[in-house]
């Protein structure tokens, strides 16, 4: 496929314009100097993620991102802002100095091209058909639980551990309550 | 549309992710750019989905595996950082070298 036949699909433009905003966002969150912005830049790169995903038929999928990531995972972590004090104005703290930033820019372009040559050694140009129609849910939901029961049924485990390891993290050990008692008495 | 440019993409997300982790000093936002990592993934499963067409729909499903999987470790990761921002009122992880020597 050229570049003149791929720049004259319009799925292409909407899928430039996608993936800029998912990219350009995924940059502030690592970038910016203030916490809270960090994390609402979070939320555009996961919404363009999940336009991308209705692009490529995956409505469930996309819903999903949207629902347990911008509706649950982002709560989570702007109370964990909250809560931990960090600092809300621009200060340097946020990041490590220069020194260690070169090193890791260096680093990531040289994992970025290597993957991408990797890629277009073994894909090439390849085309990816626009799908026709959404995956239906149901189809989504029968392949789940026949071809893929075991693996699902061990993550309803890690969720459940999940659960219990929060729990037990976030209450106070008993019996420090307990010794903090005894002192005000 | 090109397969490649959805895996370029991925690429690029994941290496801009791998940058924050190695950069950011905050643990909530070293946590923030895990999730950017795990979005980049996500978006390879599902190209390579619609690219191979597969009748089980596999990289959906495992796309889902993964956005659970991410819950649950934002969920523990969170707890723990309050657990040690409780213990030694900080959450920077340069601070956090107690197990290093």
């Amino acid at each position: 496929m050229s570049f003149g036949d791929w720049i004259t699909e319009v799925g292409n433009w909407i899928f430039l314009i996608l993936a800029l905003v998912t990219f350009v966002s995924a940059l502030m969150v690592v970038r910016s100097q203030n916490v809270v912005r960090a994390v609402l830049y979070l939320v555009i790169t996961l919404g363009g993620s999940a336009a991308l995903f209705l692009m490529l038929g995956a409505e469930f999928v996309g819903w999903t991102v949207v629902l347990v990531y911008i509706g649950a995972v982002i709560i989570l972590f702007l109370i964990g802002i909250m809560i931990t004090k960090a600092p809300l104005t621009s200060t340097a703290e946020l990041s490590q100095p220069i020194s260690a930033k070169v090193p890791a820019a260096l680093l990531t372009l040289l994992l970025f091209a290597v993957v991408t040559w990797a890629v277009y050694q073994s894909f090439g140009f390849d085309t990816l058909p626009f799908p026709d129609e959404a995956t239906r849910t149901g189809d989504i939901g029968r392949s789940l639980f026949s071809t893929w029961i075991i693996p699902f049924e061990t993550v309803s485990f890690v969720l459940l551990a999940a659960l219990i390891g929060g729990i037990s993290l976030a209450r106070r050990d008993p019996t420090v309550v307990e010794e903090r008692l005894g002192e005000r008495r | 549309m090109t397969i490649i440019q959805f895996i370029i993409l991925g690429a690029a997300m994941f290496a801009v992710g791998l940058y924050g982790v190695l950069t950011r000093r905050n643990a909530v936002l070293v946590l923030a750019s895990v999730e950017v990592m795990l979005a980049s993934v996500n978006i390879n499963l599902v190209a390579f989905d619609t690219y191979l067409a597969d009748s089980a729909y596999t990289g959906q499903i495992f796309a889902l595996f993964v956005i659970a999987l991410a819950a649950a470790e934002v969920g523990i990761g969170i707890a723990i950082v309050l657990m040690i921002f409780r213990n030694r009122h900080s959450a920077d992880v340069d601070e956090l070298d107690l197990m290093k020597y």
